[in-house]
């Protein structure tokens, strides 16, 4: 079913590591130590978002509260995003570890993994690692001795919530509530989990920190480039021959990573998943970065006999369903959008139509309440700007589209 | 994970899970999933007293159950089958897995069979894009399906 561990190799996160050595080396650090080795790799959020997380724990470390809480966002629902299920199924240590850093930089004595339900078959794994790290006193009263440090981590299982993944939304379905994004600020730093500061961390963010302790902030901003520092995980599905995981440093070209996983002919790369851009071939040589092509880790890659505008659609119900519905440009946005795909289909639109269905997509942009909203038109955008062969008919023999 | 004790009552039940999750709202989730292991639903009662031991209105408990995908307030089969149908799994072919399903079962996708044995569903991404096309079996993945491979999964469930 689940297979067992490859072995992986690469330059930060498959880097060698021997399980443990960053709780051994965060006890003998300061706090202070801890939070500046952070902020000196510039690590940021490998969720999507990309805020800095050494800002996150600062925040976090400065409040006053009588809790504080550790939360490891792991409800991996970006279509084509898979690298998390890698992370936790083959590397626990690193992401476990790097929650146990976090604790010890903020003060939390409380971690929580929010794994997805689809996920639930890693349960039984997972719960048997934590009990192995508990044995070797790497977590629970006193980590290794050190007085005063308690920590222990619970791993919450959602159910089935694509939303979920936004962390305000996450903290309401550990709350007990439906999984409606809060409104911001508050911020979780702050006012998190019953009301308690909380950092919400991805899985890669944390699984990047194990080796930031143990081989330093600078070793990690050699890699990659100076806005996007460290290497970063890509989950490669679609048309190419080889599909997987890769970890490649930030900056690398769309057109190097195709090369690298065998695909041929390709006509599109959608970046950041359904949430993401569709990049045509003649961009190629954007770089996968924060600052160029920024991506959580999804690459879908179409190759030439694949109508977008179908890919369009399937992206437009993904949206449709999962959108919480609290607000309504979201909810009834969605909606709309999925229509005009149909009616796109169907030849029957008017371009002043289609002219209204793009400031809709900038009012979604601008007044939906959270991520999903803001970002669920740009797929149709770009699609519908990349690709009018697929949507509008094709090219006369001088190259020019019929319609225009 | 807790054992629950076998008895003939479901509010006794309840009470149990409560017991042992805590009666704090957050222990909600995994007692409304423990009661539809169990049951295949979360009834009106169950709801009801879920409520009770949360000491919670039960409108509360109905507006979580009706929000997460994964939770049923309707009778489903004993085994859930859940489908992915975004994109990398449809680029994969799923739909030829899924008019195989559909053919041998002979229901659509969201029904239940009638001696309750399969509920078949769509699911959005279940982050085994790298093995499409891909389905979960109640908490069980599986990937790289034919329309053979899926349709035999599904003969061996009981």
């Amino acid at each position: 079913m689940v297979t067992k561990a490859k072995k992986r190799t690469g330059e930060v996160l498959f880097s060698k590591y021997t399980p443990g050595s960053a709780i051994e080396k965060v006890i003998t650090m300061s706090r202070e130590d801890v939070l500046f080795e952070v902020r000196e790799s510039k690590l940021k959020g490998r969720g999507g978002a990309g805020f800095p997380t050494a800002t996150k724990w600062m925040l976090t470390a400065a409040a006053q509260a009588e809790k504080k809480y550790i939360i490891c966002n792991a409800d991996e629902g970006e279509p084509g995003t898979f690298k998390d299920r890698v992370l936790l199924l083959e590397y626990p240590e690193l992401v476990f570890e790097g929650m146990v850093v976090a604790a010890y930089a903020i003060g939390a004595k409380y971690g929580i993994v929010y794994l997805r339900d689809e996920y639930s078959y890693m349960v039984k794994s997972l719960n048997d690692f934590l009990a192995g790290m508990k044995k070797e006193k790497l977590l629970g009263n006193s980590i290794l001795g050190k007085e005063g440090f308690d920590f222990d981590i619970q791993i919450f299982l959602g159910a089935g919530a694509y939303v979920c993944g936004e962390e305000t939304a996450l903290i309401e379905s550990l709350e007990g509530q439906r999984g409606e994004p809060r409104n911001r600020p508050p911020y979780p730093v702050n006012t998190g989990f019953k009301g308690f500061p909380t950092v919400v961390n991805n899985v890669e963010t944390l699984a990047s920190v194990a080796h930031i302790i143990v081989k330093g902030g600078e070793w990690f901003r050699t890699h990659g480039t100076d806005k996007s520092t460290g290497s970063k995980l890509f989950s490669v599905s679609g048309d190419c021959a080889k599909p997987g995981v890769y970890e490649l440093p930030w900056g690398i070209s769309i057109k190097e990573l195709l090369k690298i996983v065998g695909a041929e002919k390709t006509k599109a790369v959608q970046v950041g998943g359904a949430s993401g851009v569709c990049i045509p071939a003649s961009q190629f040589n954007r770089k996968l970065s924060y600052e160029d092509a920024a991506t959580g880790g999804s690459i879908i890659i179409f190759n030439e006999s694949r109508n977008m505008l179908h890919v369009m659609k399937n992206f437009l119900e993904f949206f449709m369903e999962e959108s919480c519905g609290q607000c309504t440009p979201c909810r009834i946005g969605n909606r709309i959008l999925l229509e005009a795909a149909n009616k796109l289909a169907k030849k029957d639109f008017t371009f002043a139509y289609l002219h209204s269905i793009k400031e809709l997509c900038r009012t979604m942009q601008v007044a939906s309440k959270c991520g999903l909203g803001q970002t669920s038109p740009n797929a149709f955008l770009s699609i519908l700007e990349n690709f009018s062969d697929d949507i509008y008919g094709h090219k006369n023999k001088n190259g020019v589209n019929h319609v225009r | 994970m807790m054992e629950v004790k076998e008895t003939t009552h479901l509010y006794e039940e309840i009470e149990a899970l409560a017991e042992f999750y805590g009666r704090d709202r957050s222990a909600l989730l995994i007692i409304l999933k423990e009661v539809q292991k169990k049951y295949h639903c979360i009834s009106d009662y169950a709801q009801q007293e879920i409520a009770r031991v949360l000491n919670i209105h039960p409108v509360e408990v109905y507006s979580v159950v009706s929000f997460y995908s994964f939770i049923y307030p309707e009778q489903t089969g004993r085994h859930i089958v859940r489908l992915c149908k975004t994109i990398s799994c449809d680029l994969a072919n799923k739909t030829y897995v899924e008019e195989a399903i559909t053919r041998e079962l002979g229901i659509k996708f969201g029904e239940t069979t009638s001696d309750l044995r399969i509920t078949l569903e769509h699911t959005n991404c279940l982050g085994y894009c790298d093995n499409g096309p891909a389905m979960l079996i109640d908490d069980k993945v599986y990937g790289n399906l034919t329309p053979e491979k899926a349709v035999q999964l599904l003969e061996e469930l009981e």
